[in-house]
Parts: structure tokens; C-alpha cells; sequence
């Protein structure tokens, strides 16, 4: 009974929490990713990229809100999905067209076009936050929870609780169907295949008739696509405030980094070995360890790091990857 | 054909002509530095020409990119880096086809034809094929455009002599299906011995050229350029 509830004890503070994260976390490595194959920079400026789609989602939701519009258990954010997409799109490609592209042009090195991307990302920050504000917005709707622990507890008789939100469940589907149609578009479409082309080889590429602005664009408004869902399943499972989407960045970048940066198998993987990594080091094992073994009782929590440093989790792993395998789990370019 | 690399960069080639007949094969030969490379990208479109034309089936195409040179019917195997690694054979193929709207399944089966052992590994990831079988899927990527022109530089460099004279005896195949066939090669002798025309460059200019057989007759071309 006692390893029953910790197994439960598990599940609902480690797992749960780690499969959401790690499904929002692979999302935005994927983004990084496909940018980092075709256009071949790191793009700083992803975490506030996904800040624009969440908002502009959030901004048609409420207006959707406004006229009464509702899916029902499902929260309305999912409906106005597909015009921050939109929305997302456009800026990006109008930044590629004003900013990326003189530097394409130019043919200018990898690490200038990083230097970019940051004055791209202080930019798209500032935009945010002059429209919606530095605040705390909430927009989730719809049922709260597929499981709540009380549910749980009269369910099963266990002392331990299970909670599912239903935003937790809602993100593992939509993050499972994306990852499904993305990897579809890339192996078995005309389009997709000459993008992974273009990523292999670009001069062979250019000399097979692949056009690089066309691949480009593409990438951009499938990378605004990524950026939105993640930023809006982020917002919906937790709470949208800019800032912490600037904050995202640095896992993002080290699950993409540690997948293998341009391959996007590498990305989905790196998403949750950071985000598992993340939750069980920052969880407090007290309760889990109290059921395993009664007979010890520890005097602290059994937490190996405080929740405020989490973002050390990130930047231990990335070192880490980075001094013995830098180019990832799965093989991606050497950075 | 004059030009070099870049807007001001020196010129690599004087005044010198490559031409190929429908169903031909042309080789380009000299010493290291000769221009044999540079000659092929010039065709090519990937310099800067100050003076002089190219020309496929009479039709003026000096101003066109490398691109649309591909649409005109060129096509190009580079020495290195000529295979998508990542992706299958077939994907490689298709991709050689990329331009082409119409059904493409026939070209495929050509290039399955000619080269049979990529057949057996249409599935495979190009990168981990032998040397001499990545130079069939570069030549057969490049078949996939159906060209007027097939251009190679130096497809044998780096495969064992076997592989080297099953994939000559392959170009020649390509020949015979009316393809013209520009190329440089390091191995003078064995491609002089398939050539219908050679052209001997020597720092940039028209050296020799004549036909193959007469080139490697030629007593002088011997003494200079293949070792007596």
C-alpha cells in the first residue's frame, strides 16, 4: 500500500508535471532546431517568439470570450490557435525579410547572425510587452482537471492524490499530433524532403533547383507554428507573463543542444531529459522517501536543489553535453 | 571564356573554349592550377566571365544563375560533398528531380538500370555507402533532371581502380543515351581512352585539344602530361 502511494505521490509531483513541461520544452527545441538546420543560427530570439504567438492567441481568445464563443471542456485558446499562428507567421517572416535576409545576403557568419537574432529578441520583447503588458495574464478556460485528487483519493482509498490537469493532458496530445504531422511533412512531402535537403547540403541543394527563399519562408511560418502552440500550451498550463518566456530560452536551447542541434528526433528527446531532469532534481523527495522507507526519517525536504535554481539544471546539463558530446544524444552539427 | 572568381579577382581562364557534342564526351585535362575545375564552374555559371558566352543548343545562357542553368537542361556532379548523406538514395534521387512536375518514376527506373546495385539500397541512408557507390548516386541524382548536359568533376577521384573503370565504362552508357558529358579528370590516360574530344588546359588556356585518340598519340601531350 505504502509503494502504492508512492508510486502515486510520484506520478502526480515528478511525472505529470515532467511529461507536460517536457512536451512544451520539445515543441520550442523544435523550432530552435528546424531554424538552427536550415537558416544555420541559434535563434535567441525563440523564447519571445513563442511570447508573441501566446499573446496573439490570447488576445483573440478573450475577444472570442467577449462574443460568448466556447469549445465546451476544451479551453477557447485552442480556437483562436490558428490566428496567432498567423499573426506569429507574419512577423517572422516580415523580420526575415527586414533584418535575416540582408545578412544572407551578405553571407554573414553564424555568430553575427546570433548577434542578431538577440537585437531581434529584445525587439519582439519589448513589442509584447507594450501590447499586453509585464503582467501575469490568465486566459484558460473550459474543465480545470481530467483528475482531481480528491476524485483520486474516494476513487482508490489511497492517502495519495492524483491530479491531472486537464491543460497537462491537452498539451501531451496537441504536442503528440504536432510532432506526428511535422515529422509526416518532413520524410514524406515534396516540400518537406527538400528542406531536410537543404539542411544537408545546401550547395547541392541550390544545383538540384531547390529555391533557398522558398525553404526559408517555410521554415519560418512551420517555426511560428511550433513557437505558438508551445507558447500557448505553456501559457495555458501554467500562466503567461513575457518574462518567463524569455526565461524559457535557456532550457529550450539546452534540450535542443542536447538532442543533437538541427536534428529534430534530437530535439523531442532533449525536450523531456531536461524538463525530467529539471522536476525530480528541484522535487522534494520527502514524501516519496517516507513511503519507500518508513524507518528513515530525514530532517530536510530530500530536495537536491531549490526550485529557484532550476535554471542551473538547464546549464549544468549543457556544459555537460557540450565538454563530452557536443553534438548531442542523437547526431546533430557540432556547435 | 575569360574570367575568374569574384568581382575584382584575377582571371583564371584566357580566352579558352569548351565545347561538347550531343552524345559526347568531353574531358578536360592538365596540371595541378590549370583551370580544369574553374573552366566546368565557368560553364556552369558559378564565375564571373569578363568576356566570352555559353551557349547549350545555340541558346545564349552566359547571364543565367546556376539554377536556371539547371532548368536549361545542365546538370552538375561536384568532386565533393555531391550526395544529400542524411537522406535515402531514393530520397537523393527524388530531390535530383526536384524541378520536374511530371511523373518521374521512369527517370528513377533508369538510373536503377544503370547503376543496380542503388536499386538494392534505394532505402539506405546515401551516407553510408561506399565511395565508388556514392559517386553512382551523385552521377544518378544528377541524371534525374533528364539533362541536355551532364558536367563531372572529377568523378573518380578517391575510388579504387576497379570501381574507377566500372564507372567509366557507366559514363559512356550515359553517352550512349544521347547525354553530352563534360568532365575533368586526374586520370588522363583512362579518360582521354573514353574521350571523344579532350582538351588539355595549361594555366587557364587551350593547350591541346583535339580527340581523345589523337591526344594521347600526340607525342609532345605524352611527354607533358601523362608521364611519357
Amino acid at each position: 500500500m505504502d509503494l502504492l502511494n508512492a508510486i502515486v505521490a510520484f506520478l502526480n509531483f515528478v511525472f505529470v508535471p515532467g511529461v507536460a513541461y517536457g512536451s512544451q520544452l520539445a515543441l520550442g527545441a523544435l523550432g530552435v532546431t528546424l531554424i538552427y538546420g536550415i537558416l544555420r543560427f541559434s535563434n535567441f530570439a525563440h523564447g519571445d517568439t513563442m511570447a508573441f504567438g501566446a499573446m496573439a492567441t490570447i488576445l483573440m481568445t478573450w475577444w472570442l470570450q467577449s462574443l460568448g464563443v466556447s469549445l465546451g471542456p476544451l479551453p477557447t485558446a485552442l480556437l483562436a490557435l490558428p490566428v496567432g499562428i498567423a499573426a506569429t507567421a507574419l512577423l517572422v517572416l516580415a523580420t526575415d525579410r527586414m533584418v535575416y535576409r540582408f545578412y544572407r545576403e551578405q553571407k554573414a557568419a553564424p555568430v553575427i547572425l546570433v548577434i542578431v537574432s538577440m537585437g531581434v529578441m529584445f525587439m519582439m520583447n519589448g513589442l509584447v510587452r507594450f501590447i499586453i503588458g509585464v503582467d501575469d495574464q490568465r486566459f484558460a478556460d473550459g474543465t480545470r482537471f481530467i483528475i482531481s485528487a480528491r476524485d483520486f483519493k474516494e476513487m482508490t482509498g489511497l492517502r495519495e492524490g492524483l491530479t491531472i490537469k486537464s491543460t497537462a493532458a491537452l498539451t501531451v496530445v496537441v504536442a503528440i499530433i504536432v510532432v506526428i504531422a511535422l515529422f509526416w511533412f518532413l520524410n514524406k512531402t515534396r516540400t518537406g524532403k527538400s528542406m531536410r535537403a537543404f539542411s544537408d547540403n545546401e550547395d547541392l541543394a541550390l544545383l538540384s533547383g531547390i529555391s533557398p527563399e522558398r525553404v526559408v519562408a517555410i521554415t519560418w511560418i512551420i517555426v511560428a507554428a511550433l513557437a505558438t502552440i508551445a507558447g500557448t500550451l505553456y501559457g495555458l498550463d501554467k500562466s503567461f507573463k513575457p518574462f518567463t518566456y524569455f526565461q524559457l530560452l535557456l532550457p529550450i536551447f539546452a534540450a535542443a543542444i542536447v538532442g543533437g542541434l538541427g536534428n529534430p528526433v534530437g530535439a523531442i528527446a532533449g525536450g523531456f531529459v531536461v524538463a525530467f531532469s529539471e522536476v525530480t532534481i528541484t522535487y522534494a523527495w520527502k514524501k516519496v522517501a517516507g513511503y519507500v522507507l518508513p524507518a528513515w526519517e530525514p530532517d530536510g525536504l530530500v530536495q537536491l536543489l531549490s526550485t529557484d535554481y532550476k535554471f542551473a539544471v538547464s546549464f549544468a546539463i549543457l556544459i555537460v553535453v557540450l565538454l563530452f558530446r557536443p553534438t548531442g544524444l542523437f547526431k546533430g552539427k557540432a556547435v | 571564356m575569360t574570367g575568374g572568381y569574384g568581382r575584382g579577382g584575377p582571371d583564371i581562364l584566357h580566352d579558352c573554349t569548351i565545347s561538347v557534342n550531343k552524345g559526347e564526351i568531353a574531358v578536360i585535362v592538365g596540371p595541378n592550377g590549370a583551370g580544369k575545375s574553374t573552366g566546368m564552374k565557368a560553364v556552369f555559371g558559378m564565375l564571373n566571365l569578363r568576356e566570352g558566352s555559353v551557349r547549350i543548343a545555340g541558346e545564349d545562357i552566359t547571364h543565367l544563375t546556376p539554377q536556371d542553368r539547371v532548368a536549361k537542361g545542365m546538370a552538375f556532379v561536384p568532386q565533393t560533398s555531391n550526395i544529400f548523406t542524411s537522406m535515402t538514395v531514393e530520397e537523393n534521387l527524388e530531390m535530383g528531380a526536384f524541378l520536374r512536375r511530371d511523373d518521374i518514376r521512369g527517370t528513377m527506373e533508369q538510373v536503377y538500370g544503370l547503376f543496380p546495385i542503388l536499386k538494392d539500397k534505394r532505402r539506405q541512408a546515401a551516407g553510408e555507402l561506399s565511395g565508388g557507390q556514392r559517386q553512382q548516386v551523385a552521377v544518378g541524382r544528377a541524371l534525374m533532371t533528364q539533362p541536355k548536359v551532364l558536367m563531372l568533376d572529377e568523378p573518380t577521384a578517391g575510388v579504387s581502380p576497379i570501381v574507377m573503370d566500372e564507372l567509366f565504362d557507366r559514363i559512356i552508357e550515359v553517352a550512349r543515351t544521347g547525354i553530352s558529358i563534360l568532365m575533368v579528370e586526374q586520370n588522363a590516360r583512362q579518360a582521354l581512352e573514353i574521350a571523344d574530344k579532350g582538351y588539355v588546359l595549361v594555366q587557364g588556356r587551350n593547350a591541346y585539344t583535339d580527340t581523345g585518340e589523337a591526344l594521347l598519340a600526340d607525342p609532345e601531350v605524352r611527354r607533358s602530361f601523362l608521364g611519357g
